[in-house]
Formats: C-alpha cells, sequence, structure tokens
C-alpha cells in the first residue's frame, strides 16, 4: 500500500493525461475531472487499457435545474483496489446525448439504460436503450427536478401543512389522478391497453434456424409472479429446445423512486428509507448511507460506534448468506429444509438486531456520527453466545448438510459461469465477483471504519459457478465469524455518538461517493449536497441491480432450469434491484 | 463413493428430527403456553423445532422494541389527563413519511400559540415505525408502543387522534423500565440545579 506506482520519466501518467484531455473540477466540495462529451469513450478507454481502471462503479446523472445542463457522473476503480476516478460529462439539459460506454465496460448496459429511463440522458450507441424501470410509453423522466409525482405537495419535506395547523387528511380522499399528473399528448386512461413487447421480442429474435431441422425458439416468460424469482421479477428467455439462447430481465415491478423519495427527505430521514432497499440487509444498508454523509459532512463516529456498526454489518452479512444458500437450495428444489434450517439461525440474529434497535428487519439503526442506541449487556452476551457457540456450530453443519451433496453438485457445478475478466468488465460484484477468482472486497481494497485493523481472508474460488458462490459464501460466514470475534474482543467503552444528536443535520454542500461490501456486492451511495436540508442527489448503486447485468451471459446454453439457479446464486433482493 | 455426502446430509435431517423429539420431551408439557417454553426457545443454545405458536404464545419483546408511537399524559390530582406534549412540531418534522399532524392550541384570551396540542393525528397507515419522533422528541412526551396487533376493519380506523394516541405514563414504565428509569434520572438532575 504504501509503495505508489509512479510511472517511468516519459510516459504520460493518469493526472497528466486527464488534465490534457478534460478539466479538474473546481467547485467547492466536489472532485474529479470534466470531460466533454465526444471524447469520453475514448477517455474510459484510456483509463481502462492504460491506468488499470477497468472497474466501473457507478453510473448516475444529476440535474442542475434550473441551470439547463445535466451531468452524467462516473465513478471508475481499479480492480487490484485503491480510490475512486470520478469522471462527470456536462450535456444540455434540453436535448442531452453522451456516448454510451458499454463497449468498455459491459457493466453500464443497465445502469445507461436507469440514467435514460429516469433522466432523459441518451447513450449513443447503447445496443438496447430502453427503459428498465418504467414501462414504455411512461411520460416524462422522473428523477428531473422538474418532475412532480402524485401526491405531491412540496418540493422538500417537512411539509408546511403538518405543523402548526396540522389537520389530517387521509390520502384516500385525494385524488391521485389531479394536474400532477402528466400524460403522452395522445393519451386517454381508459382507453389505454399496454404496449405488446414488440421492441424485446424483436430483440431476441431468433437467428437463421438449424438446416433441414424444423425447429423454432420459443419464448419463454419466468415470472413475474413465480417462486423462482425471490420477487416480482421477470425474466424472458428464448429457447432452443430446452437450452437458452437469449435472456433479458425485465425489472421494474417493484419500482417506487426511492431516490426521488430521498431528494424529498431530509438527510436524516433518508436513514430508514434506505432499510427498506434490500430488506435482508437493512444495516448494511445503513452503513453505506451513513459512511456516504459522514464523508460529507466531515465527520467520523467515536471508536465504540464503530465496533457496534460493524459487529452489526458482519450479523447481517451472516444471515444474509445462510440465507441466500439455504434459499439457493430451494431453487434447486430442496424445499425448504436447509432454507428454515437457515432462518433459524438468521431469526437469532434479527433477535439481536430487535433489542438494540428495536426492529428486526426495518432496523433504522445507524446515525451520522454513531449509533442510535447501545447495545443492552444482555444482549452482548446474546452475541458472545451465538459467536462463540452456535454460529458456527451452524454453519459447519449446513457444510456438513450440503456441500459434499452429489445432487447439489450436479445441479451446480459448471453452471452459470463467469470468468474474472468478464465479471470485471460487466461489474459484478460481491461473492459473485470473487467466486470468479478475483480478490476484490471494499472491506480490503478501499477500506472504511475499522476494517484495516481487523484480520480475515478474501476469499476466492476459482471456477466462477454456482457452487463456488455457494462456497464463497459459506467461507464468507467463516470469516465473518471471525471478524466478530475481534470486534467482540476488542470493543472499548465510552460514547456511541459524536456531538449531540440533532434531527437536522448540517450538511456542506458537495459531492460525496461513500460504498461498503454489503452481503450482495459493492453498495454505493452517491449524495450531492447543495448546503440545503435535503439532498439535491441521492442515488444508490445498488449490488443486486448491476450484478444482473451479467445474467444472460451467464445464462447462455444453459438450461432453463439452470437459469432459476443461476437466479438463486446471484442473491437478489427485488427491493433493491427496482428501488 | 457416489451417494455418500448424500447420505452425510440425510444424517444431518435425522439428527434435527430427533432432536427435536427431544427438546420437546424435556421439557414436556411446559414446552408450548408457558413462559419458561418459550423463553427457552429464544436461547442461543436451543435446539429444534423454536416456532412461537402466535397467537396462542406471544413472542417476547425486547424493551427497545417499537411499533408505531403514542403519547404520553399524566394525571394530576384532578384527575383531568395532561399530555406532556408541547406541541413543538419536532416530530412533526423529523417524521420520515410525514403522518404527524399537530395543530398547536392559541390561547383564546391573548391570541397567542400556547405550548398544547389542539389536535395530533397520526396515520398509523403512513406510519413506518423509524422510531425518530421518540427518539428526537426533548420532553418525552412521545415514544414507541409494544402493542402490534392493531388490525381494524376500516382504513378510517387508522387515523388515530389524539384521544386515542395517550397513554398513561404508568403504561410507559412498565413497557419500558430502564428507559423509564434513565429519563426519570435525567429530568431530576435537570430540575435540582434550577431548585438550588
Amino acid at each position: 500500500m504504501s509503495d505508489e506506482f509512479t510511472a517511468p520519466a516519459g510516459v504520460q501518467g493518469e493526472a497528466e493525461y486527464l488534465a490534457s484531455s478534460g478539466t479538474a473540477e473546481t467547485r467547492q466540495g466536489y472532485s474529479g475531472w470534466i470531460v466533454p462529451a465526444e471524447k469520453i469513450a475514448d477517455v474510459f478507454e484510456q483509463l481502462s487499457q492504460r491506468f488499470g481502471y477497468d472497474f466501473l462503479s457507478s453510473l448516475t446523472a444529476v440535474d442542475n435545474f434550473p441551470e439547463a445542463t445535466l451531468e452524467v457522473v462516473y465513478h471508475v476503480f481499479k480492480s487490484i483496489g485503491g480510490g475512486p476516478l470520478e469522471l462527470k460529462v456536462v450535456v444540455d439539459r434540453e436535448s442531452p446525448i453522451v456516448p454510451s460506454v458499454t463497449k468498455i465496460y459491459k457493466g453500464a448496459e443497465f445502469q445507461e439504460r436507469e440514467v435514460w429511463d429516469l433522466f432523459g440522458v441518451k447513450f449513443s450507441g447503447h445496443p438496447d436503450l430502453r427503459r428498465i424501470l418504467l414501462w414504455e410509453g411512461f411520460e416524462g423522466h422522473p428523477l428531473r427536478k422538474d418532475w412532480k409525482e402524485p401526491f405531491y405537495e412540496e418540493e422538500a419535506k417537512p411539509f408546511k401543512s403538518r405543523w402548526p395547523d396540522g389537520k389530517a387528511e387521509p390520502n384516500e380522499s385525494k385524488n391521485p389522478f389531479n394536474d400532477n399528473v402528466q400524460y403522452p399528448p395522445d393519451f386517454t386512461p381508459k382507453n389505454w391497453t399496454p404496449p405488446t413487447e414488440e421492441a424485446l421480442i424483436d430483440l431476441m429474435q431468433p437467428e437463421a434456424e438449424t438446416e433441414g431441422l424444423e425447429t423454432g425458439q420459443l419464448i419463454l416468460n419466468l415470472g413475474p409472479q413465480h417462486p423462482s424469482t425471490h420477487g416480482v421479477f421477470r425474466m424472458v428467455a428464448a429457447t432452443e429446445g430446452e437450452a437458452i439462447v437469449s435472456l433479458k430481465p425485465v425489472l421494474g415491478y417493484l419500482h417506487r423512486n426511492h431516490e426521488k423519495i430521498g431528494e424529498r427527505n431530509t438527510f436524516l430521514q433518508n436513514m430508514p428509507y434506505t432499510d427498506r432497499l434490500d430488506y435482508i440487509t437493512s444495516m448494511s444498508n445503513n452503513f453505506g448511507y451513513a459512511v456516504a454523509v459522514e464523508k460529507l459532512m466531515g465527520i467520523t463516529p467515536p471508536e465504540r460506534a464503530e465496533y457496534l456498526r460493524v459487529m452489526m454489518a458482519e450479523l447481517t452479512r451472516i444471515a444474509s448468506h445462510i440465507m441466500a444458500n439455504g434459499f439457493l437450495l430451494n431453487d434447486l428444489g430442496a424445499y425448504f429444509t436447509p432454507s428454515l434450517y437457515s432462518l433459524e439461525e438468521r431469526e437469532l440474529i434479527l433477535d439481536v438486531f430487535e433489542a438494540t434497535a428495536g426492529s428486526r428487519m426495518m432496523c433504522n439503526y445507524f446515525r451520522f456520527g454513531g449509533v442510535a442506541r447501545d447495545i443492552p449487556p444482555e444482549t452482548l452476551k446474546k452475541v458472545h453466545s451465538l459467536v462463540h457457540d452456535r454460529l458456527p456450530r451452524k454453519i459447519d453443519e449446513l457444510d456438513r448438510y450440503l456441500t459434499d451433496s452429489e445432487i447439489v453438485k450436479v445441479r451446480t457445478q459448471c453452471v452459470g459461469v463467469v470468468t474474472d475478466e468478464q465479471a470485471i468488465n460487466t461489474s459484478i460484484t460481491g461473492p459473485v465477483l470473487r467466486a470468479s477468482g478475483v480478490p476484490y472486497d471494499v472491506r480490503r481494497a478501499d477500506p472504511y471504519s475499522i476494517y484495516e485493523r481487523l484480520e480475515f481472508d478474501v476469499i476466492t474460488k476459482m471456477h466462477g459457478d454456482v457452487y463456488d458462490r455457494y462456497l464463497v459464501r459459506l467461507e464468507e460466514m467463516r470469516q465473518s465469524v471471525r471478524i466478530l470475534k475481534q470486534v467482540l474482543d476488542q470493543m472499548p467503552d465510552g460514547p456511541i455518538m459524536t456531538g449531540r444528536p440533532q434531527y437536522q443535520v448540517r450538511v456542506p454542500a458537495g459531492e460525496a461517493y461513500g460504498r461498503v461490501e454489503g452481503p450482495k456486492g459493492e453498495l454505493g451511495f452517491y449524495v450531492v449536497s447543495d448546503g440545503k436540508p435535503n439532498p439535491k442527489r441521492y442515488h444508490v448503486r445498488s449490488p443486486s441491480f448491476v450484478n444482473l447485468t451479467g445474467l444472460e451471459q451467464m445464462c447462455l446454453g444453459m438450461k432453463i432450469a439452470d437459469a432459476v439457479t443461476i437466479l438463486g446464486s446471484l442473491d437478489i433482493v427485488l427491493g433493491e434491484v427496482d428501488r | 463413493m457416489i451417494g455418500f455426502g448424500l447420505i452425510k446430509g440425510l444424517a444431518v435431517t435425522l439428527k434435527r428430527f430427533f432432536q427435536t423429539y427431544f427438546v420437546t420431551n424435556k421439557l414436556g408439557s411446559k414446552h408450548y403456553y408457558t413462559e419458561e417454553g418459550i423463553e427457552s426457545r429464544y436461547d442461543p443454545s436451543t435446539e429444534g423445532i423454536f416456532t412461537v405458536q402466535y397467537p396462542e404464545e406471544k413472542p417476547m419483546l425486547p424493551e427497545e422494541f417499537r411499533f408505531v408511537p403514542f403519547l404520553l399524559y399524566e394525571v394530576n390530582e384532578q384527575g383531568d389527563k395532561e399530555f406532556r406534549c408541547t406541541a413543538c412540531g419536532i416530530c412533526a418534522k423529523v417524521c420520515p413519511p410525514q403522518c404527524i399532524w399537530i395543530k398547536r392550541m392559541t390561547d383564546p384570551a391573548t391570541g397567542r400559540p400556547s405550548p398544547h396540542p389542539e389536535e395530533f393525528t397520526i396515520d398509523i397507515d403512513i406510519c413506518m415505525n423509524c422510531g425518530y419522533c421518540a427518539e428526537y422528541c426533548p420532553f418525552d412526551a412521545i415514544k414507541m408502543d409494544h402493542d402490534y396487533e392493531l388490525s381494524s376493519y376500516s382504513r378510517e380506523n387508522s387515523v388515530v387522534s389524539m384521544e386515542q394516541l395517550g397513554k398513561p405514563v404508568d403504561y410507559y414504565a412498565k413497557i419500558r423500565p430502564d428507559n423509564y428509569r434513565r429519563e426519570e434520572e435525567a429530568r431530576a438532575a435537570k430540575k435540582q440545579p434550577a431548585a438550588s
């Protein structure tokens, strides 16, 4: 970590290169480089080829309304570790066109579609620029600042109608389709029928058929209502016989425009909403958001709070991984015995959350500069006995139960293979990436909180198939137990908050990208503040969503039944995918 | 040997099966529907089934458990309810889904606002149980409840008025003894320097 790579004389360093093709950001609190739109693809080509920035973490946009510009923001990293490089493209708000970077980073595919969907930025050269979270024919681009949702009340919370002259009015009594709903010009709700999905089907249409044989491809819908899809998620697969030749995920059934809600909220009010992203791992989500906003505020939590945070995050990781492994077996057809065994352990972990944070799933435990409350002593004892006795025992039991099982092996080995290069290029993160042999873990690659001083291994496996992902999760649980043991030993006494708890925090203007290693992968929060009580921009880089970019690649040539397994091994949570 | 892994796995399920039987028999008839039985199922050393047979059995609630808020009142000598709330509006401002409506009382004599709520309404359909109102209330006037059985036949019932929200301080002391003790100590400490 100490010996920095320095370019030999005569060879252009990365800062020099960037200075030659863009301008450095000068606004207070901002960082990175502004690159002209037409150059962006070249710049990324160079950055990934010459300087090793091969991993595109987040791609999003910021609306500068009432100014007439939109910014497209890219965060790229090196897959060998290190901090972010941030690039921005500033475009005109009326007709924003940016060259697509999907040829360089495949991981940009869904993220660019999302930016098109929510901001209306056109990415020229994108292979499939359709809306992703909303339906085709939706009017407007909701994350633009001048777009207003149904039940719109005010630009920002707290609403003035609540106090001091609050008169409760149930939402039922309001008409949601009022003058704040925009329809396309020739649209009448009464005559509307949902558009056919020609664009989608055309995309998947078969090539020339096998000569001599009269076989055709069959388009098959899996979901949105199907137990294998872990929620309301749809996969449209074109099959040749039983083999998948093309597969497109269709998302957005659970879309609630989390980011728009976030921009209406104050900074603190957002915290409980992050619980609802990936509802299995709410503590991790809290962590990511707290890290991002604390970066912006320039505060660090006291020692004890850091230890409590890591403790909760690692317990969450165990709960999430054990469930992912259990439910993977559901997808394999071992209906509910393994998943209920793993749910038992999760129950006990949730009991700890309940006694500490007050709620089992929607914990809302983290605050900026600390945590909400200290852990009660008897609960700490319970964590002790979980960590030192029960969890290791039960993880071993799960190992004995499933790892050697021939049925599990036959169904998962060599299924859904993704190579290391593909995985990095597709921006896949978390256990899925590490199962492909890339030792990339944000806790090590770009350490946050107190992870630097904790001992643990980054687990990697070499095959990149479903079985390896299962093994990585299993081993990571053991590593989490190892971290927890250290945390319990070292936890100091002391305060759990810096400063007094405030209901309205002061966040200086600027931007911050905070990321943590969530159980599903890299969870990033991009927060922009303009000094007001509400964030100007709040973006969630959700691992489940970005990991889905690689789904088609993994499923090609596999059987339909394998697609279910592969989806199970990605361990998505739809609350986070659709946001 | 093919099949060995499978047998090893099945041995785990078999062990679990017998464990469940022995654990249930250890406490005998006390395993279900007794406090002791429920407690044993919450212990990290428990084996076998730990389902709590709701609604016949109720799960154990830790003190910090939170569900929709209620308003604290004290009963004065005349037997009237005195709400602790001062209508300062912090809970309404901090509430993430904005489910709290407060109408501040105006003094009829002077026409100036007085520190009491005239109306205090919570739409518990919107409430997300985050607990911010209780956390940031400077007067310990609003707290999170332990009562989670709130189903009703009509949605109108979930817009809850001040009368329905009010609960005596004794109730609070009962559901959250530790918090209550801490807060009372802090109040006493605050009062003392003013008196001396």
